[in-house]
C-alpha cells in the first residue's frame, strides 16, 4: 500500500471516528434539555418552536410559528451536525435569531441533548411509538 | 433597522413607538426597583438604532414573551383552585414578579426604539397533568428553572452590559423563586452550587 492510500484510510477512519465520537447519552440529554424548556416545549409552539418533528425539518418552518427572518433564511435542514453548530453558539450561527442564548458549550453535552432530542422525536411524547 | 431617517414610513414608526411609549407611562402604575432604575438612568447610553441595539431588543424581546408566558402560567395556577394558602399567595406574589419583569423589558424595548411583543391571547400549558398543589408548584418550578437557564444563557450575548447586569438581577429574582418552591415541595432547595 503506497503511502497517499495510507494517508487517505486514515483520514477517512478519522472522519468516521469524529461523525461517532460522542454517541450521546439521551438520560443526561433529559436533564441538558432542561434548560430549553424556558422557552420550548416537544409537542407545542412557545416562546420558541415545538421540536417534535425536528429531526429533517427545514429550520424556520412550523407552521404559525412567528421565526426570525434571519432563521426562515438560513436553509438549514435539522440533523445531528446541524444542530450540533446551531446550539453551540446560536447567535453566531444563524446571526439575527430571536433566540438570544448563548448555547451550550460544551461538545459532550451537546451530544448529549442531540440524543435525547432524537429519542423524544421518536417516543410517544411525539406522538409516535 | 432602527435608524433614524427621513424616509417618511420610518417617522411614523417612530411616532407609533413614541405613541406607545406615552400610552406605556399612562398605565403603568409601575413601582421601579433598582435595576429599572440602573437602566433609565443609562438612557443615554442605550443608544438607537446600530445594529448592536437591535440585537439586543430581539433578545430582550425573547425575554419578554418567555415573562409574559409566565404570568399567564401562575394565573393558570391561581385559579385552578388546587393551591390552598400560604403556597396560593406565594403564587401570587411570585406571579407580581413576573409582571414587574414584563413591565420594565417593555419600558426597556421603547427606549431602544423597539415594539415589545404583547402577551398572546392563549397558552398551552400541561393542565391534564396538574391535579394537586405540588403538580402546580412542580410545574411552576420548573417553569422558574427554565427562566434561570434562560437569563444565564441571555446575560453574555447582550451588546449592551446595562441589559446583562439587568438580566442578572431578573436571573436572581427567578433563582429565588425556584429555590423557594423546591422548599415548599420538600425538596432540597438549592441543589448545586452553580446553575446552568
Ligand atoms: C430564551 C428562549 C429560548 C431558549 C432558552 C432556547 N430557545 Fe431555542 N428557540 C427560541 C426561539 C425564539 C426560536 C426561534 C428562533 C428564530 O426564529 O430565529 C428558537 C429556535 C430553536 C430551534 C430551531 C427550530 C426550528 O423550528 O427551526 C432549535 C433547534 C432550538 N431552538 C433548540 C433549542 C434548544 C435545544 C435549547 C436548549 C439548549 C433552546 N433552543 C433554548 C427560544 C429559545
Amino acid at each position: 500500500m503506497n503511502a497517499l492510500w495510507r494517508l487517505l484510510l486514515l483520514a477517512g477512519a478519522a472522519l468516521a471516528f469524529s461523525a461517532n465520537a460522542a454517541p450521546g447519552d439521551p438520560d443526561r440529554g433529559k436533564l441538558v434539555y432542561e434548560r430549553c424548556q424556558a422557552c420550548h416545549a416537544l409537542a407545542y409552539d412557545r416562546t420558541g418552536p415545538r421540536h417534535c418533528g425536528l429531526f429533517g425539518r427545514r429550520a424556520g418552518s412550523v407552521p404559525g410559528f412567528a421565526y426570525s427572518e434571519a432563521m426562515r433564511r438560513s436553509k438549514l435542514v435539522w440533523n445531528a451536525q446541524t444542530l450540533d453548530r446551531f446550539l453551540s453558539n446560536p447567535l453566531k450561527a444563524v446571526p439575527g435569531t430571536s433566540m438570544g442564548y448563548a448555547g451550550i458549550a460544551d461538545r459532550g453535552e451537546r451530544a448529549d441533548l442531540i440524543a435525547y432530542l432524537r429519542q423524544a422525536n421518536g417516543s410517544a411524547a411525539c406522538g409516535r411509538q | 433597522m432602527f435608524a433614524f431617517s427621513q424616509d417618511p414610513r420610518a417617522r411614523n414608526s417612530e411616532a407609533a413607538v413614541d405613541a406607545s411609549r406615552r400610552s406605556f407611562f399612562n398605565h403603568s402604575g409601575l413601582l421601579l426597583s433598582g435595576a429599572a432604575i440602573a437602566l433609565l438612568a443609562g438612557r443615554e447610553a442605550l443608544a438607537k438604532g446600530n445594529a448592536s441595539s437591535a440585537a439586543d431588543v430581539s433578545i430582550l424581546n425573547t425575554a419578554l414573551g418567555a415573562e409574559h408566558e409566565a404570568v399567564a402560567a401562575y394565573q393558570v395556577g391561581a385559579e385552578s383552585g388546587l393551591l390552598q394558602k400560604p403556597a396560593l399567595d406565594l403564587a401570587l406574589t411570585f406571579q407580581g414578579h413576573h409582571k414587574a419583569h414584563v413591565e420594565l423589558l417593555a419600558k426597556t424595548i421603547i427606549t431602544l426604539g423597539g415594539k415589545p411583543a404583547e402577551a398572546r391571547k392563549q397558552y398551552t400549558f400541561p393542565t391534564d397533568t396538574l391535579k394537586s398543589q405540588a403538580d402546580v408548584l412542580r410545574f411552576a418550578a420548573t417553569l422558574e428553572k427554565g427562566a434561570v437557564s434562560a437569563y444565564l444563557g441571555a446575560v453574555p450575548v447582550f451588546g449592551n452590559r446595562d441589559l446583562a447586569k439587568a438580566a442578572a438581577s431578573i436571573l436572581g429574582d427567578e433563582a429565588m423563586h425556584w429555590a423557594v418552591l423546591r422548599n415548599v415541595l420538600g425538596e432540597t432547595p438549592v441543589p448545586a452550587a452553580f446553575v446552568s
